[in-house]
């Protein structure tokens, strides 16, 4: 077997080394009821080729994004990653080390994060971030855990803009923290429902910009509120490349900040691995959960970093820990700063206008279709549209013309009484053509029998 | 005022004293931060020139500049090649740290998670698009459920922690459905931080059970402890001392007759995997590390996967979505509607970690039902190897009978040499290899817990248990300088970690740099 | 100065007693990075939780060791927590308290009874 270094006489020098005579010798706590005498009902082991050949098999059963018109978003998002990032996210160094237990001999790793902290907190607009959650949605429910705790209340208000995803994660671990969860009905544009709804046990309001339905909200005015009520505003992104053309977070009063950094380095992978960004103000730094990297000296006073805040973190504080977080998303982080780095500022900016600039003509396009109905009024790189008819549908029969027209909103929130509306998103992957052909498909698909 | 984990030294002994930074020393390059690099108009990515109408984001866009610098592609590959080169990893040498698993990460996974049909796959494609996507869950499903006996398994927790999580919300949901609001999670004084900061998380109580002298749960103590208002046991099997718990069938009936579930925390399954099913010992939910036992790369910390397997009376609580046979293929139950009408609710957006999934199912496939068990045999060889080789110097914790993957030491033997078990860590990375775990399992004084794993041969335990042997002789030689101020030979000195805690800079900013 | 067996010294002046931790529990933790303490006007009882006192690697309770209504915490264990290390019975201090009962602190050890104590441990 390729991965196993040992031969047949090297067990045999070891175990007599060990003072065993047979293998069974050192598994004798095992109960011997639970002894299995030979290896279970699975295939043999199996060579490169063949594992390749069979799982190469699935991955062509499936329809991946680029290899035509693709429009979906709503959470996680189809953006070129150049092949550097890929390339130095495989290096050893990086890719088989763990966690920087050893801040000497794990530098790499370390600034790293401390890069990726400043990056995160710079584009969220607060002063701390973390060295990552495991997603968006992951942060978003340790946010509103987080509020609960440094504002010792007990409510959270959840826009009905919050990706419902989002919105059920956080009730799932709300509920068992004995936090009650507030979540408005689904809505395009809810910023008075969300100032209406905050109360004097509100711990936080929970708002997404741009919200699930692509709408673009500037949230100082229910940050105000909030804040005079003594609640927490945290704002959710899930397009993490909106914040290189629009206001931050934290420049329109977010006290927390998560957001979904999948769209920056990392590819879609079908819903994971991504990596949660999460940032909030200096005051709430010791509630924050998961790891943080800190700047200090060597012995000899020479820059160097290490994991810090500690006490914070399950293996110290147990079961008063901030969180129960220990692995997190380290590769996804370094491909995010990777990204992040080639980029710039200036490179962010570029492709947040890209993005918009191909959403406005998938737009122009999809709402000159008759029986199509734009219902998000600004919006960043996705938006919705009411169909005439189930939008699931419509999906499922585009997909048979190899055009995968986005996400049916009942598939996210089946209740809501919104089987007409369609989630769709143009990135910088997204083509003239692509959106020629999603509109020509569409209309045939809506309007076909008329037009014949 | 009750002390938790006190006495370790975590500050250089040396005052701290400014030197000036050096360009570089033999391969090692000296790095600046990306900030300081002064990319602040750059970018490393060409793009088309796209004019963009940004009028109905009026009073919307950004007003403060993004003060994010950009680097060129060379410049990009030059500092992270630079920076790579300060971090010890697994393909370097052994990484024994305990309770962690760090085994070789065959590049074969690699290159097939990056097969566009699974990296470029969107989680909301239609699901016609995606049936080779949630057949590679099926059949992973298929292999957790026989590897460890047990009738279901929840895919999506995204780490261990996150599966403890989801074992604990199905068996309060189990509870809850039954009117019963059990309140404590009894789990013992060994168990992992995350164990209790998770039933915490859970809204439980926790209570320690007591470890007897030979390192395993006591289970007189348990009995005392068990009663109408625990909801679960949580213990690891193998446990944090390394050892398999003889009684574990007996800890499953006695928590089962008290009314609560047994969780055990499967981070050690690398050791009996194959060879012992969790299903066998009377388990009601076991999450599975996958980056840990089936080898999906840890990434400097990540990302990793949590699978959970559950008993048939937890299935129905499982978090949505659910993979289910359908007519026309697989499909997903993403609501707790119909045959998921028990589930607690979702954990996390989407489907769980597909990339990890892909990994982790070419890497049993390629090892196959034979070769897993070979993956336990190993590891728990190699551990008891390096136990022999050491025990005659350092004290084992736990010294009658075998140890299972991770062998165990205390610091008995280092006692009255001006020597601590931090001092000894970081010597061993002056003789090129990362520390065993250190003060962990907190029950055993000056911990040190190393875990060789399966995929280290004969000739690197041996050159590993010679350079720890070396070094304990010069522990005995009274050169207590080799330890106190090591390393020497790393890319930095011991670091301030006190400094970093009192002053905390969390990030980098131009006022501070100037 | 009074003394507790969880570590903790009391120094009643009038009705307001000091409360800080011994040189000895100081020496224990290692370097404290920070350190929790509650709000003045917060009413406390005899073993409730009082502060909590972190090094780099442990987090430590520090529990009341008298009943009473928090008249004030130190200010500059915020900026430097080293205060504890350097001077414990001093400008370490953590919080005073006002007490109604003096009789919870003639209760407690004296130095002498302390040092009994700890040549024990």
């Amino acid at each position: 077997m390729r991965y196993l270094p040992l031969t047949p006489d090297d067990r045999a020098a070891m175990l007599a080394v060990i003072g065993a005579a047979t293998i069974d010798d050192l598994f004798i706590d095992v109960p011997a009821s639970a002894r299995l005498a030979k290896p279970v009902d699975l295939p043999p082991h199996a060579g490169e080729l063949e594992v390749e050949r069979a799982l190469s098999a699935l991955a062509a059963k499936n329809r991946a994004a680029g290899t035509g018109p693709f429009f979906c978003g709503a959470g996680a998002y189809r953006h070129h990653v150049p092949a550097t990032v890929d390339h130095l996210i495989q290096r050893s160094e990086f890719l088989t080390s763990y966690t920087p237990y050893q801040p000497e001999i794990a530098q790499g790793t370390l600034q790293t994060l401390f890069e990726f902290q400043t990056q995160v907190a710079e584009l969220l607009g607060l002063p701390v971030a973390n060295a990552s959650m495991y997603d968006g949605s992951t942060g978003c429910a340790e946010a509103v855990l987080m509020a609960s705790r440094a504002t010792k209340r007990s409510g959270a208000v959840l826009s009905g803009g919050l990706h419902p995803h989002y919105a059920e994660a956080a009730h799932t671990l709300a509920v068992a923290a004995g936090v009650e969860t507030h979540r408005l009905s689904a809505a395009i544009d809810d910023e008075a429902a969300v100032i209406a709804a905050i109360g004097p046990d509100t711990a936080c309001v929970v708002v997404q910009t741009p919200n699930v339905f692509g709408t673009v909200t500037d949230v100082t005015p229910i940050a105000q509120a909030a804040h005079a009520a003594g609640a927490l505003m945290i704002v959710v992104t899930t397009e993490t490349v909106s914040l290189g053309l629009l206001k931050s977070p934290g420049e329109m009063g977010a006290d927390i900040a998560v957001a979904e950094g999948q769209s920056i380095g990392n590819g879609l992978n079908f819903g994971g691995p991504y990596v949660g960004l999460f940032a909030c103000t200096e005051k709430l730094t010791r509630q924050i959960p998961g790891r943080l990297c800190g700047q200090t000296v060597d012995a000899e006073g020479r820059r160097g970093f290490v994991l810090t805040l500690s006490t914070r973190e399950q293996h110290i504080r147990r079961d008063k820990a901030t969180s129960n977080i220990c692995t997190n998303s380290g590769l996804c982080a370094l491909a995010f700063t990777i990204h992040m780095s080639l980029l710039g500022g200036t490179g962010l900016r570029t492709l947040a206008q890209i993005n918009h600039a191909r959403t406005l003509s998938l737009k122009k396009a999809l709402a000159a279709v008759p029986g199509v109905e734009v219902l998000t009024p600004r919006l960043f790189n996705e938006f919705a549209i009411r169909l005439p008819t189930d939008a699931a549908a419509v999906v499922e029969a585009l997909a048979r013309k190899d055009i995968i027209a986005g996400v049916p909103y009942a598939r996210l929130d089946p209740d809501a009484g919104l089987d007409d509306v369609l989630l769709v998103c143009a990135t910088e992957t997204t083509t003239a053509g692509d959106i020629a052909a999603f509109a020509a498909a569409l209309d045939a698909n809506l309007n076909g029998e008329i037009a014949a | 005022m009750t002390m938790l984990n006190v006495g370790r030294q975590t500050r250089p002994e040396e005052s701290a004293s400014l030197t000036p930074a050096y360009p570089g020393r033999g391969l090692l390059q000296d790095e600046p931060l990306i900030f300081e690099l002064g990319g602040w108009t750059k970018t490393g990515v060409d793009f088309p020139d796209e004019a963009t109408d940004t009028a109905d984001l009026a009073g919307l866009t950004r007003t403060l500049p993004l003060r994010l610098p950009g680097l060129s592609e060379p410049e990009t590959v030059r500092h992270y090649v630079r920076l790579s080169q300060k971090n010890h990893a697994i393909d370097l040498a052994l990484y024994p740290l305990g309770s962690c698993t760090m085994k070789h990460n065959p590049r074969l996974d690699e290159k097939l998670a990056r097969l566009p049909g699974f990296i470029d796959l969107h989680p909301l494609q239609p699901i016609s698009t995606v049936q080779g996507a949630l057949s590679v869950m099926d059949t992973l499903a298929h292999w957790l459920k026989t590897l460890t006996g047990m009738p279901a398994v929840a895919l999506t927790p995204k780490a261990g922690a996150h599966g403890e999580l989801c074992g604990l919300l199905a068996i309060r949901a189990a509870h809850l459905a039954r009117g019963d609001a059990r309140r404590v999670v009894l789990a013992p004084t060994s168990a992992h931080g995350t164990n209790p900061a998770t039933a915490a998380l859970a809204g439980y109580e926790v209570r320690e059970i007591a470890q007897t002298e030979s390192g395993h749960v006591d289970l007189a103590d348990l009995e005392a402890k068990l009663g109408p208002d625990v909801a679960a046991v949580m213990v690891t099997n193998p446990n944090t001392c390394g050892l398999f718990e003889p009684d574990v069938i007996e800890i499953a009936r006695l928590t089962h007759a008290a009314g609560a579930y047994f969780y055990c925390d499967g981070a050690n399954f690398n050791a009996i995997v194959g060879r012992v099913r969790p299903g066998d010992l009377g388990v009601d939910a076991m999450h599975i590390n996958l980056h840990k036992t089936f080898s999906t790369p840890h990434g400097g910390g990540g990302p990793g996967a949590g699978p959970v397997v559950l008993s048939a009376e937890l299935a129905p609580y499982a978090p949505t979505p659910w993979l289910v046979h359908g007519d026309g293929g697989f499909d997903l139950i993403e609501e707790p509607v119909g045959a998921a009408e028990g589930s607690f609710g979702r954990m996390s957006a989407f489907q769980g970690q597909m990339g990890m999934y892909v990994r982790a199912l070419a890497y049993m496939m390629s090892h196959g039902a034979d070769g897993l068990r070979q993956v336990a045999e190993d590891a728990v060889l190699n551990a008891n190897y390096v136990k022999a080789r050491l025990s005659g110097v350092m004290t084992p914790a736990f010294p009658d009978g075998p140890c299972m993957h991770e062998a165990l030491f205390d610091d008995t033997w280092l006692e009255g040499s001006g020597v601590t078990t931090l001092d000894f860590a970081k010597a061993m990375i002056d003789a090129g290899f990362h520390p065993m775990t250190m003060y962990f399992p907190l029950v055993v004084h000056g911990a040190m817990l190393i875990e060789p794993t399966e995929t280290e041969s004969r000739g690197e335990l041996d050159r590993f248990c010679d350079t720890i042997l070396e070094l304990a002789a010069a522990v005995k030689a009274g050169d207590t300088e080799r330890f106190t101020g090591a390393p020497f030979h790393a890319p930095l000195k011991r670091l301030d970690e006190t400094l970093a805690a009192r002053k905390p800079r969390l990030r980098w900013s131009a006022e501070a740099a100037a | 100065m009074r003394f507790t067996k969880d570590h903790e010294w009391v120094d009643l002046q009038g009705d307001v007693a000091t409360i800080g931790i011994t040189a000895y529990a100081a020496d224990q933790l290692g370097d404290v990075v920070f350190v929790e303490l509650p709000e003045a006007g917060k009413t406390v009882g005899a073993g409730d939780a009082l502060a909590v006192v972190e090094s780099v690697k442990a987090a430590s309770d520090v529990y009341a060791p008298i009943s009473g209504e928090v008249a004030a915490a130190n200010p500059d264990l915020s900026d430097n927590p080293e205060t504890v290390n350097d001077a414990p019975e001093g400008g370490g201090w953590f919080v005073k308290i006002k007490i109604k009962d003096p009789a919870q602190v003639e209760a407690l050890m004296d130095r002498a009874a302390y040092e009994a104590f700890l040549a024990t441990l």
